[in-house]
């Protein structure tokens, strides 16, 4: 094999690089759809705004195969305790979006039933403004994950006693 | 296998856990079945996953604010969530909105109808394996979300309604896009029913499946669609017509059977019907104010007068201001509407202040899903997620 | 002409706990004492009465009225479309009255419901048990003396963190 060939057919990169690169462009969207948030979710995967453009169209129902869990509605205090808990049965690495302002803030509903904001008692990585946001800004937040993960080093994923 | 069979082998009784997050729930249901084999024994719904406290917050926050809240009730269909709502508070309050705002809310209403039963279908096809009923039906949502997008300003949560007429006048042009998408609904409508009607697995997964007695209906306060299934002739856009539906001619669609399969040709029939309505309301659209006057003190006057006019800007303190605002007089109104999902109305109580003193809903897919535990008795396993989709449950609603 | 012989009637009968009749918006409303709510809605029933619309409670502290609450029945009848309120008044020391649950089978829920939000108790009923808030959940949150923002359920959960140890760097984007 000479040398230019070498050059047409190879590509020099870093694993971490090639991993981020895998990782955002292979998403596996688990919805956690409660309320309004859910329908305009549907709507991201219905033909018009086609989620699948951005390689997150494998929509998995059980948090043990996905790899985003997207909180698209308003969380109460009975479903606060089932949502924790599916995080935890997501493999690492995970990431979260709060679609709306329901799940992010508590929206309009500032009453004894409904979690002000989901980021409380879990992690959450990207927040989607709107009540409910359109396809487009649920494909926006999308594309900003997608930026976050590629900037993500293993390092960051240090097990808890190796640092 | 057919149950008989089934009643041969012997297995051990199971307790299985469906939900509250689970794909064929939509939203945020629970069932716990009691299985024997595939067949269930029983099966205890547990709610309360969405309960957000919109009756609390209703007692907080004034006649116009609360307009915002009901969008998220049935969140399929906000826009007669938002003409129920305003019924009642103008019954309340003894006004009579203007024909044209009249007209406009049963085009709304029954766009929203088309939109819900649309999704209703597609999600039960999309849970028996069809998804391409539920593309079809979604493309078409779509553009009938372009419309509300059009005149409303938004999607999903539309806040269209005002007591005392509506947010604002239909934009121009708004006719002629609904005269184009209508033809587009007979079309997917169609096209659904080339796909469903013959179908065998179909017909195999919804006839005699979930069957609802018209007893039963009766006893269990089962209204809409899924009552008119099992044959009760009750239709409150025809019986109590509100908001001017007797000047429109439509068939109430009545069901023999009361199963699943029935359920999905009554919808399927009444956005026909509801396309006969809309092409009626566009007909006979009068011309003229959406609002009442802006002198009786409860609807806010035009932008331009606010700006330009003391008056004006006077009306407009005077409306949104703390400790101002209308006085309802002390009473209770109630005003049943036929909501896509079954009788949907409002009872609300003032105590002559601003605020309601207090707001129910009366839910219909709360009431309609009462009899969920009945009817699935007996049935396999799989037909749960069959009823489930015939009763079109809708958690925002169910919960409140 | 139905509703007035009707309503007539009832009230000869139940002379001791009609409370009162009203009108307001073209809506009757008939005010009873809350332990004769089963006698007097099987009479309506009985008379065509047969579809209960809505089952729900007013907590009447601030308004005032009869008692403190009132369940309210929203009955229907299919045959002339007539509609009647029956408002049941129990008091605040002893929010009890009976069940509807034998008549209606759609009361049942909606029972449980008045139960959680409002603490009325209803003797006869099925399985009275919490229906929307958690089993745990203390106090009922629509009585008027109940916080609009709660006693603090809210925030009383565990946070969860991430179990793969901690991510440096992320908020550097």
């Amino acid at each position: 094999m000479d040398r230019r060939e070498i050059k047409s057919n190879f590509l020099t990169t870093t694993v971490e690089s090639a991993v981020n690169w895998a990782r955002k462009n292979s998403l596996w969207p688990m919805p956690f759809g409660t309320a309004c948030c859910g329908v305009e979710l549907m709507a991201v995967l219905a033909a018009r705004s086609d989620i699948a453009r951005f390689g997150a169209e494998a929509i998995r129902f059980s948090p043990r195969q996905s790899d985003l869990l997207i909180v698209a509605g308003r969380i109460t205090i009975k479903m606060m305790p089932v949502l924790q808990r599916i995080y935890q049965q997501m493999p690492e690495p995970k990431w979260v979006i709060s679609m709306g302002a329901c799940a992010s803030s508590g929206g309009v509903f500032d009453t004894y039933s409904v979690i002000q904001g989901i980021d409380q008692f879990i992690p959450v990585d990207i927040y989607i403004p709107g009540c409910p946001p359109r396809p487009e800004g649920i494909l926006d937040g999308l594309i900003k994950l997608q930026k976050l993960i590629e900037k993500e080093k293993f390092s960051d994923y240090s097990l808890p006693n190796s640092s | 296998m057919t149950v008989d069979t089934m009643k041969q082998i012997e297995t051990e009784k199971m307790v299985i856990n469906f939900g509250p997050s689970h794909p064929a729930t939509h939203g945020t249901l629970r069932i716990i079945l009691e299985l024997d084999g595939e067949k269930v024994l029983k099966a205890t719904p547990e709610i309360g996953y969405l309960h957000s406290g919109f009756e609390k917050l209703g007692e907080h926050l004034d006649y116009n604010q609360y307009i915002t809240i009901t969008d998220r009730m049935n969140y399929l269909s906000p826009l007669c969530n938002n003409v129920a709502y305003a019924l009642s508070a103008e019954k309340l309050m003894d006004i009579e909105v203007p024909k044209r705002a009249q007209y406009i809310r049963v085009l709304m209403c029954e766009l929203s109808r088309i939109a819900d039963h649309l999704l209703a279908v597609g999600m039960q096809a999309v849970d028996l394996g069809a998804m391409t009923v539920f593309l079809y039906g979604f493309r078409l949502r779509e553009d009938i979300y372009d419309l509300f997008e059009m005149a409303t300003g938004t999607r999903l949560t539309t806040s269209y309604t005002r007591v005392g007429g509506l947010m604002r006048d239909l934009p121009e042009g708004f006719d002629k896009a609904v005269l184009q998408l209508l033809p587009n609904v007979v079309n997917v409508v169609d096209d659904i029913e080339t796909l469903l009607n013959k179908n065998r697995i179909w017909h195999q997964r919804t006839k005699g499946v979930g069957v609802i007695t018209k007893e039963d209906a009766i006893s269990y306060g089962i209204s809409g669609p899924q009552a008119r299934a099992s044959g009760i002739d009750w239709d409150i856009r025809e019986k109590e017509p509100y908001s001017r539906y007797d000047d429109f001619d439509f068939d109430v669609i009545i069901g023999l059977n009361g199963d699943v399969f029935d359920r999905y040709l009554v919808r399927m029939e009444e956005i026909r019907q509801s396309i006969k309505i809309c092409y009626q309301t566009l007909d006979k659209m009068p011309e003229g104010e959406v609002n009442i006057d802006a002198d009786s003190g409860y609807i806010l006057p035009p932008m331009d007068e606010v700006y330009n006019s003391i008056e004006g800007l006077i009306y407009h303190f005077e409306n949104i201001m703390p400790n101002r605002g209308m006085e309802p007089p002390i009473g209770e109104a109630y005003v049943p509407t036929e909501s896509p999902n079954g009788e949907l109305g409002f009872y609300i109580v003032s105590d002559g202040t601003r605020t309601p003193y207090r707001v129910r809903t009366r839910p219909p897919s709360l009431i309609n899903y009462s009899i969920f535990s009945k009817i699935i008795e007996g049935h396999m396993i799989a037909d749960v997620v069959a009823i489930l989709g015939s009763l079109n449950i809708i958690a925002g609603e169910l919960d409140r | 002409m139905f509703l007035q012989n009707l309503i007539t009637k009832v009230t000869e009968q139940f002379s001791d706990s009609i409370l009162d009749t009203t009108e307001f918006r073209g809506e009757t409303v008939l005010h009873i004492k809350g332990e004769c709510v089963l006698e007097v809605l099987e009479v309506l029933k009985s008379e065509g009465f047969h579809f209960l619309a809505d089952l729900t409670a007013v907590d009447n502290l601030e308004m005032g009225g009869f008692e403190r609450y009132s369940v309210v029945y929203h009955l229907l009848n299919h045959g002339n479309g007539e509609r009647l309120v029956v408002k049941a008044y129990v008091p605040e020391n002893n929010p009890n009255l009976p069940s509807v649950e034998s008549l209606w089978k759609t009361a049942d829920w909606q029972e449980r419901e008045v139960y959680d939000l409002f603490g009325i108790t209803f003797d006869g009923h099925p399985n009275l048990i919490r229906i929307m808030n958690p089993d745990d959940f203390k106090g009922h949150p629509l009585r008027k003396d109940y916080p609009r923002i709660g006693k603090g359920e809210r925030k009383d959960f565990p946070i969860v963190e991430r179990n793969i140890g901690t991510k440096i760097g992320r908020s550097e984007s």
